[in-house]
């Protein structure tokens, strides 16, 4: 029924597409990068897109277009395991505070307030000034800035589904709390969850971009999509086309997840049913 | 009697990603000047979704696909979509199951009766409260003048479900239809609002519809009794023959099944389930669960016989 | 029937605050206040009373699905209401419930052999094959058939559904159901099937139902006694004869008139009750009932009755009883 639904929604369709050729790229980085991505080469500084460079060269000359294939790799990896980081602390957080209810959950949902409080970005660079910017760090902070989301969602479909009369049935039988959240309330909550993620992977991408934009992602010379921007941007009156291609990987990432997201959303989402 | 709206050969259909269902499929009858009919059935029979082509209000994706509706001398599934707003509400006004659903929530009860006097009889704001306030004083609120400026969540279920009677009577309608208006009540409410509907039938002489699946309520309050299953009438007639003498299997069966009165042991039983509007039967929508079916009740759709001077039967039993 | 006594609860009390904030203390729901009852082996016990007098938390109570504000709920001779949770855990097998909802009372996502072999979960020295049987056998009791096993709730109509929940339910071996309006939710021609389905199921396997109903053509049929409430009160605890015949008190009495039966043209003596059931938030003061009753006078205001004997067996919380 739900892949029915999905697979004749075209918009979906399109995002599925543009994620799955973004994997490929990752995954078939070495075979479809002309170049090493991190080969300097001094005498091709600065070129337009040619046969040989087909988006042109960085001011060490390095090949752009395998640098912008690579850095779909960072991207992608920062993305997915920030929201992966933020999905399980989500709903560990989420479920405890809306199962067991009281001072506690009120407490939780406060502090997760004063984390969505703050614009993402800011918070993600604060907590990465302090933990100093590797990668495994940016997936950290991003992870933390996205948990709240998670948290909340969860917390809403807990709050629903613990009344629900299944839950007291499988209490009556004498089952316990952690028997009861993993069988009986995570299972009915991975419609949302899974619209969220979704979401989230987009915002991540961007989020990553700015960061490593900023000097705060992916450390150099390795290239993620925001420092290739980055780099480019010096340039930017010299060589537009430099600032072109990494913007449009980007974009198409970013694109691809939203429509899928908001394809889930319409076929997960039972009020629009 | 006078025949006031009668209901002809309708046929309702909803199309559905799962197929066609066939909610009503062929359904006739009438109802009186100022008489009280009962319309009985279980979920699926169809007998909502009657009344809601009555105002021409079928929900999407429901279609009426054929059929009249015959009033003062016209077809209300003809007339101009214009034409039909002044007979809803005016002529013909409906409540529903659900009061808190049926009154908005964001206007105060003030608002919700004077808007029908305006918008229909053009009453100025003055006249229009009077109105309402007599009303809602008809229909037994507690000091009407103070409580028509409370809002819905001040009231009661059972205040409500008035107040949804009192905008239903506004415009003296010639017919009330009533879906299930007390299901959602408790008893003792339930015995004033049946109490109330009676007592404004024989006094401003509203033909009523009740529509319901309790049995009770039906016996106690409708002159008339109209049974459906699958959405077709399998039984109609005078209150007292359907429950002393009930002639189709279904309604016999219905009937048999609900406890009496210092019975005990063991109920009877009918067989079976409800079937889905979707895969209905062949031959008599009831066959496969009826305990007196015969060889043509699968094959062909049994005949509609009158078994007493005024008590039809849709069953091979009486062809 | 023997009458030995398998559940005492006594005083049962169970206070909701509600609307409680950091700056707000909320407002007391007095659910349910001061019930006492007892329930005999194989007996079926209901409560009866309209919607807010605390009889489904009365339900939950006595399984301590909630924990009680006051009171005790003696089951064979143990206080469940103090037990710690890992004995009340053991206990848990040999009380069971049905719920009214056979849409929200089963997991969605869960087949049919799950929904009805959890319970079986606790009980590890059973091999899968074991499991299987015994799902099996339970799905024939209640009139599921086997190629159902691997179904979920989806594809069943409410009847099925229900009968899957006794199913989860007795598969327990319960000694104590509570069944809470288990067929308001079924059309009449199904709730039939059920009520027979109950009816066999006590009689075979020796439960006791503690049955929470407001249709009382229902509880009449099934009842051997009734314990009517309003307002998180009991009013009055008779056999059904003896409260059929002649109840004792006005809001019984009003009840019982109340309820719509097919019998048509017979004249009905109907006590129309005024008015509606008062919020819990704020219960009227002296007995509870004095607001709507056509009988009340001076003290009924001011002082509660209390819950007393008047007959052998028959006990009524009024100031004014009926036919006294």
């Amino acid at each position: 029924m739900f892949w029915k639904k999905f697979l004749h929604n075209p918009i979906g369709m399109i995002g599925v597409v543009v994620i799955t050729l973004n994997i490929l790229m990752a995954a078939f980085a070495p075979v479809l990068a002309t170049h090493n991505p991190l080969t300097i080469n001094v005498a091709q500084q600065s070129e337009e897109p040619s046969a040989q460079h087909w988006f042109g060269t960085d001011e060490f000359g390095r090949d752009i277009y395998s640098r912008v294939i690579y850095g779909s790799r960072i991207s992608l990896y920062i993305s997915l395991f920030s929201v992966l980081v933020a999905t399980f602390l989500g709903v560990a957080i989420g479920a405890t505070s809306g199962y067991y209810g009281g001072w506690m959950d009120n407490l939780i949902m406060r502090v997760m307030d004063a984390i969505m409080s703050f614009p993402a970005i800011l918070l993600a660079i604060g907590i990465l000034a302090v933990l100093g910017p590797n990668l495994s760090n940016v997936v950290l902070a991003l992870g933390i800035v996205y948990t709240p989301r998670f948290a909340r969602i969860v917390r809403g479909s807990v709050l629903s589904l613990k009344e629900k009369e299944f839950v007291e049935a499988s209490k009556a039988i004498g089952n316990g709390d952690a028997y009861i959240i993993f069988r009986h309330i995570l299972p009915n909550c991975t419609a949302p969850l899974i619209v969220q993620a979704t979401a989230s992977l987009a915002y991540a991408i961007l989020a990553e971009s700015m960061l490593s934009f900023l000097g705060l992602g992916a450390p150099p010379p390795a290239p993620s999509w925001g420092n290739i921007l980055s780099d480019a941007r010096n340039f930017m009156m010299d060589n537009a086309m430099m600032t072109v291609f990494p913007g449009l990987a980007i974009t198409l990432a970013v694109l691809g997840f939203n429509l899928v997201g908001d394809a889930l959303r319409d076929v997960l989402d039972p009020r629009l049913k | 009697m006078e025949s006031l709206l009668s209901i002809e050969n309708l046929e309702v259909s909803f199309h559905t990603s799962q197929g066609v269902a066939q909610a009503v499929c062929g359904v006739s009858y009438d109802i009186g000047r100022g008489e009280v009919l009962g319309v009985v059935g279980e979920s699926g029979s169809g007998k909502s979704v009657t009344a809601l082509s009555v105002l021409r209000l079928v929900p999407y994706p429901g279609r009426i696909s054929a059929g009249r509706i015959n009033y003062e001398g016209r077809d209300l599934l003809k007339v101009p979509e214009k034409q039909m707003r002044k007979v809803r509400g005016d002529r013909i006004s409906m409540i529903f199951q659900e009061p808190m659903i049926s009154l908005n929530p964001a206007f105060t009860i003030e608002n919700q009766l004077t808007e029908a006097l305006h918008n229909h009889r053009k009453m100025s704001q003055k006249e229009a409260r009077e109105r309402a306030i007599e009303m809602l004083a008809l229909v037994d609120i507690p000091d009407p003048a103070k409580r028509i400026k409370d809002y819905p969540h001040h009231l009661s279920g059972g205040m409500r479900q008035r107040v949804m009677i009192a905008e239903a009577l506004l415009l003296d309608p010639d017919v009330l239809l009533a879906d299930e208006p007390t299901t959602a009540l408790d008893v003792t409410v339930q015995a004033q609002v049946l109490d109330l509907m009676h007592r404004l039938n024989e006094r401003i002489g509203t033909a009523i519809m009740l529509i319901t699946h309790n049995l009770g309520v039906v016996a106690e309050s409708a002159r008339r009794v109209v049974v459906m299953y699958c959405g077709r009438v399998v039984e109609q007639g005078p209150v007292k023959e359907i429950f002393e003498e009930a002639r189709h299997p279904y309604t016999q069966g219905l009937l048999k099944s609900i406890p009496k009165p210092g019975g005990r042991g063991k109920l009877f039983e009918m067989e079976g389930i409800v079937p889905s509007l979707f895969e209905l039967p062949q031959g008599c929508p009831f066959n496969p669960r009826c305990p007196q079916r015969r060889p043509e009740c699968a094959q062909s759709a049994p005949p509609w016989r009158e078994v007493q001077p005024g008590h039809h039967a849709l069953c091979w039993l009486y062809a | 029937m023997s009458l030995k006594t398998i559940l005492k609860v006594e005083d049962l009390t169970k206070y909701f605050v509600v609307g409680r904030s950091l700056f707000n203390s909320g407002e007391v729901v007095k659910a349910v206040d001061g019930v006492s009852f007892s329930l005999m082996q194989g007996e079926t016990l209901s409560l009866v009373g309209e919607s807010g007098c605390g009889k489904s938390t009365t339900g939950r109570l006595v399984l301590r699905l909630i924990p009680p504000t006051r009171g005790t709920v003696i089951y064979q001779g143990q206080d469940i209401a103090k037990l710690p949770a890992d004995k009340m855990r053991k206990l848990r097998s040999d009380m069971q419930i049905i719920f009214q909802d056979p849409w929200s009372s089963l997991n969605p996502r869960m087949t049919v052999k799950e929904i009805i072999g959890e319970g079986l979960r606790r009980q590890p020295e059973l091999s899968r094959a074991q499991r299987k049987k015994m799902v099996l056998e339970m799905m024939e009791t209640v009139g599921l058939r086997p190629e159902h096993y691997d179904r979920h709730p989806h594809e069943f109509s409410g009847g099925q559904r229900q009968r899957l929940g006794v199913a989860r339910a007795l598969i327990m071996r319960p000694k104590l159901v509570v069944a809470d309006e288990p067929l308001s939710a079924l059309d009449v021609s199904v709730q039939a099937q059920v009520v027979n389905l109950l009816a066999r199921l006590k009689r075979d396997l020796g439960l006791s139902y503690l049955f929470i109903s407001h249709d009382l053509a229902i509880v009449e049929h099934i009842s051997d006694r009734i314990a009517v409430m309003y307002l998180g009160k009991l009013m009055e605890l008779a056999s059904k004869r003896q409260l059929f015949a002649q109840p004792r008190h006005p809001y019984t009495q009003a009840l019982f008139s109340a309820a719509p039966t097919t019998e048509v043209g017979r004249e009905k003596n109907r006590i129309i009750l005024s008015g509606d059931v008062p919020s819990p938030l704020n219960p009227p003061k002296g007995c509870r009932f004095h607001t709507r009753c056509p009988l009340a006078q001076e003290d009924c205001g001011q002082l509660e009755p209390e819950f007393k004997l008047l007959a052998p067996g028959h006990w009524v919380a009024c100031h004014h009883p009926l036919n006294d």
